[in-house]
């Protein structure tokens, strides 16, 4: 049995934050799940997607947020508990559907769980979502361990549905990726039955519909409120005359801080857990009597503005302070010792941050393609026919790390989807060649609406989509056009040439990038294609390897080797960037360029490019790893 | 279970760091699950996503009276390095008690492969981080762990390390239920004679 569908017997798990919502999720009964992966949230979807049948919840990956905020709403309109997660540009994607939703709300318990990523760990941008629950009217909970996430998401269900409406579990990063200690309660085994009921005018929003379903959210805001006044989750300790008000991971700096700083007699904390709709006689009460409250919050100063109102409102001249660059920064994450300084300086306590030791500038370790993988190929090739003159927008996905050197392959990226619509754009103001690239995950996510139109306008450009099979970047999950799977080879949901073919697209082709001179020789055919208006679309297919090996566990045959008619060139580095390279003994007389066998993954790339690097077949025992 | 203070033990803050793929973040999960089996307050913390794509891998694992889960410059009491270049680049992490765990085989990063930068001497790497810090214990992991069985418990070997140099109040039984807890059965043997050969290594050190 899955650790997270055990009983609970009283032991503690080492949970992460983002396994304990799950946890909480089954012991809320829940029972339809849907998710586009994203980090920090990628886990909640994928430990559901493990636990499978066994749990008796449907679990979809859909292809993108706003699907599968539409698709969990159906269910729990319809009486069964659902939830979905995504990452906080997530809820971008899916805002469309989320300001509408809370008009018209839900039956069953419904949880958004949202994860901002501050620091951008994994992302864009750093976006505060919690705005978005303020810009919705929804109710939202902040958690900052992980035994706190557990508990939340259960009673994010029960506020769900004793008000009707989706319910925020607002994570971040420290939250979704932290292990701690959480504890198990009892998973209900009864399944409840789904029934809708015709309801047009509540559930169809037509502007008389939404006129009413307006005034009634305006209403519900205040009865949430009211149970956020009374809520177990926003809650004070200590006393003095100082004040801090906090949320989610903040708190756990701030206790450390107190203690640190010799304040624990001296300051009062409010920590806000059910923190929207703001429980304003909650902070009223908190700042009464107080000289100067602190509010500590990572990212926008969203409490803080809700603190200030609610000081203006009773008219209270009481310091408040909080965002700004001696106090409480506005952009990454905070940490120990950056809460400890804002504190400090805010109240007037003294404090010594701790030494921090230098050290000299060290070679750099960035993230890169992996040895062997397609995307490398194919930004290789492309590079070759289209060169520095043409324009690659790009999109979000492993290949996005083509941008670094020695490749340099993406010139634009906004967002999911971007690649392909930005790419009409240039292609109309500028005369040079635009090649687009989208991975085959994000095509689905966010490309075709761009795609459709880059056809009805005639854009004039190639889109390559980079289609390796899988969800790679996010921990390999599935997508529609997905061919491999644990079961072996299957036939895809959705051909992805069979939708550009569907689109009216003429100018089609589909290569496998490691074979290069094929790949070159399609590149070049559809660059003369370009000097006619239209979209041209090259399908660059071929598995991530460490997927292939993952489902169909090949053994790798060959590793390649150079030989020593190397003239040290040194092409391969400054072109191909494989990072099984190693340039050694440079300006000696052994100077010589080798590949690494542990990390050569045998794709041949290298060696169609290079008559100096010949395979070498692995002996059965031994041989690469 | 109800977590508890141990005598004369308040708290740690490990910083882990290493490269992609070698395995820090069950290395961080072990110390994690045997500081709970003692029924320690822990928390760890970990990054998931792109920095795992050969790029640097940092967590962290608070044990004992404390909330904040991460570990800011200047605040870690351990480092559990798992490269020497990482070692280095984490200095900032620690304060002049640090006791520094460093798996002494280099990984050489793709920009120094191709020649965009020079890997520093393993002379400079440790006179830097010695001259800083209260101890430094160099391993080979790797190595311990091929006297085990298999380079791949590298990672469990440097945890055995941690175990002999007694900074955490955590028994063997407690290391043997974690490991047990995080690696698969069929792997468990291995694991533990690197663990036994790391913890010899610690004990000594």
């Amino acid at each position: 049995m899955h650790e997270l569908l055990t009983p609970g017997d009283g032991r503690k798990h080492l949970l992460l934050g983002n396994e304990a919502i799950v946890r909480g999720a089954l012991e809320a009964n829940v029972r339809f799940v849907a998710a586009y992966p994203g980090t920090p949230s990628s886990e909640i979807i994928d430990r559901f997607a493990q636990l499978g049948e066994e749990a008796e919840v449907y679990v979809e990956y859909s292809v993108n947020e706003k699907v599968s905020m539409e698709t969990a709403c159906a269910a729990a309109i319809s009486g069964v508990r659902s939830l979905c997660s995504m990452k906080h540009v997530g809820l971008n994607v899916a805002a469309d559907a989320f300001m509408t939703l809370a008009y018209v709300g839900v039956k069953a318990g419904m949880v958004i769980v949202v994860a901002d990523d501050p620091s951008l760990h994994s992302s864009q941008n750093e976006q505060d979502d919690r705005y978005y629950a303020k810009m919705a009217g929804v109710p939202m909970l902040e958690p900052s361990t992980p035994e706190e996430a557990r508990e939340m998401t259960i009673r994010a269900f029960e506020i769900s549905e004793r008000h009707q409406i989706p319910c925020i579990l607002h994570t971040t990063t420290r939250v979704n990726h932290c292990r701690g200690p959480v504890s198990f309660g009892e998973i209900p085994t009864e399944k409840p039955a789904a029934r809708f009921e015709k309801d047009p005018f509540n559930l169809v929003v037509v502007p008389m519909v939404g006129r009413k379903l307006r005034l009634a959210l305006l209403e519900k805001m205040e009865r949430m409120r009211e149970e956020a006044e009374k809520s177990p989750f926003n809650v004070v300790s200590g006393s003095g005359s100082w004040g801090i008000v906090t949320s989610g991971v903040s708190y756990l700096y701030i206790r450390d801080a107190v203690r640190d700083l010799g304040i624990e007699d001296r300051v009062k904390i409010l920590k806000l857990g059910f923190s929207f709709p703001h429980p304003k006689a909650v902070l009223r009460r908190f700042i009464e009597g107080l000289e100067k409250v602190l509010v500590v919050e990572e990212l926008e100063p969203f409490h803080e503005e809700a603190l200030r109102v609610v000081a203006q409102q009773t008219g209270s001249f009481l310091l408040v302070g909080g965002k700004g660059k001696d106090l409480i920064p506005q952009s990454f994450e905070l940490d120990g010792v950056l809460v400890k300084r804002g504190i400090s300086r805010f109240f007037g306590v003294d404090y010594q941050p701790p030494e921090v030791f230098s050290i000299p500038e060290l070679p750099q370790r960035p993230p890169n393609l992996c040895p062997g993988c397609p995307h490398r190929a194919t930004y290789y090739s492309v590079k070759k026919v289209f060169g520095e003159e043409a324009i690659y927008p790009s999109d979000i996905g492993c290949y996005t790390l083509g941008l670094l050197p020695p490749l340099r392959m993406a010139d634009f990226l906004i967002c999911m989807g971007s690649s392909v619509s930005t790419a009409g754009g240039f292609s109309k103001v500028l005369d040079r060649p635009v090649v687009a690239f989208i991975g085959d995950s994000t095509f689905f996510h966010g490309g075709l609406p761009g795609l459709v139109n880059a056809v009805s306008h005639d854009h004039r450009i190639l889109l390559v989509i980079l289609d390796n099979g899988t969800t790679a970047m996010t921990g390999h999950q599935p997508h529609p056009g997905v061919e491999l799977t644990p079961q072996g080879k299957v036939e895809p949901k959705v051909s992805i040439e069979a939708v550009v073919r569907g689109f009216g697209i003429k100018k089609i082709a589909t290569v496998n990038p490691l074979q290069v001179k094929k790949t070159q020789e399609t590149l070049q055919q559809m660059r003369e294609g370009l000097n006619t208006p239209g979209v041209s679309v090259l399908i660059s297919k071929s598995p991530c390897p460490l997927f292939e090996n993952r489902m169909l566990r090949k053994k790798q045959k060959v590793v390649f080797e150079v030989d020593s008619s190397c003239d040290l060139c040194k092409k391969c580095l400054e072109e191909l960037g494989c990072p099984a390279f190693v340039w050694e003994g440079a300006g000696t007389p052994g100077e010589c360029i080798q590949i690494n066998p542990a990390l050569c993954s045998g794709c041949s790339v290298c060696a169609q490019v290079c008559k100096s690097i010949k395979p070498r077949r692995i002996e059965e025992a031994g041989g690469a790893q | 279970m109800k977590t508890m203070r141990k005598e004369g033990f308040e708290a740690v803050r490990i910083f882990f760091t290493g490269v992609g793929g070698q395995g820090t973040l069950v290395a961080t999960r072990l110390v994690g699950e045997a500081a709970l089996e003692e029924g320690m307050p822990v928390t760890l913390s970990e990054i998931h996503g792109m920095a795992q794509r050969g790029g640097v891998v940092e967590s962290t694992v608070v044990v004992g009276d404390l909330f904040s889960p991460t570990v800011a410059d200047g605040e870690a009491d351990i480092l559990m390095a798992f490269e020497p270049v990482e070692t280095l680049r984490a200095l900032p992490k620690c304060h002049s008690k640090s006791l520094v765990i460093s798996n002494s085989v280099p990984i050489v990063p793709f920009t120094v492969a191709v020649g965009q930068s020079t890997y520093p001497s393993h002379e400079t790497i440790y006179s830097l981080v010695m001259e800083k810090v209260a101890k430094v214990v160099q391993v080979d992991a790797v190595a311990l762990a091929r006297q085990a069985g298999s380079d791949r418990a590298a990672n469990v070997a440097m945890v055995g390390v941690l175990a002999g140099l007694n900074r955490l109040p955590i028994r063997e039984a407690s290391w043997q239920e974690a490991l047990k807890r995080v690696l698969p059965a069929r792997l468990f043997d291995l694991n533990w004679r690197a663990f036994q050969r790391g913890r010899e290594c610690g004990l000594t050190a």
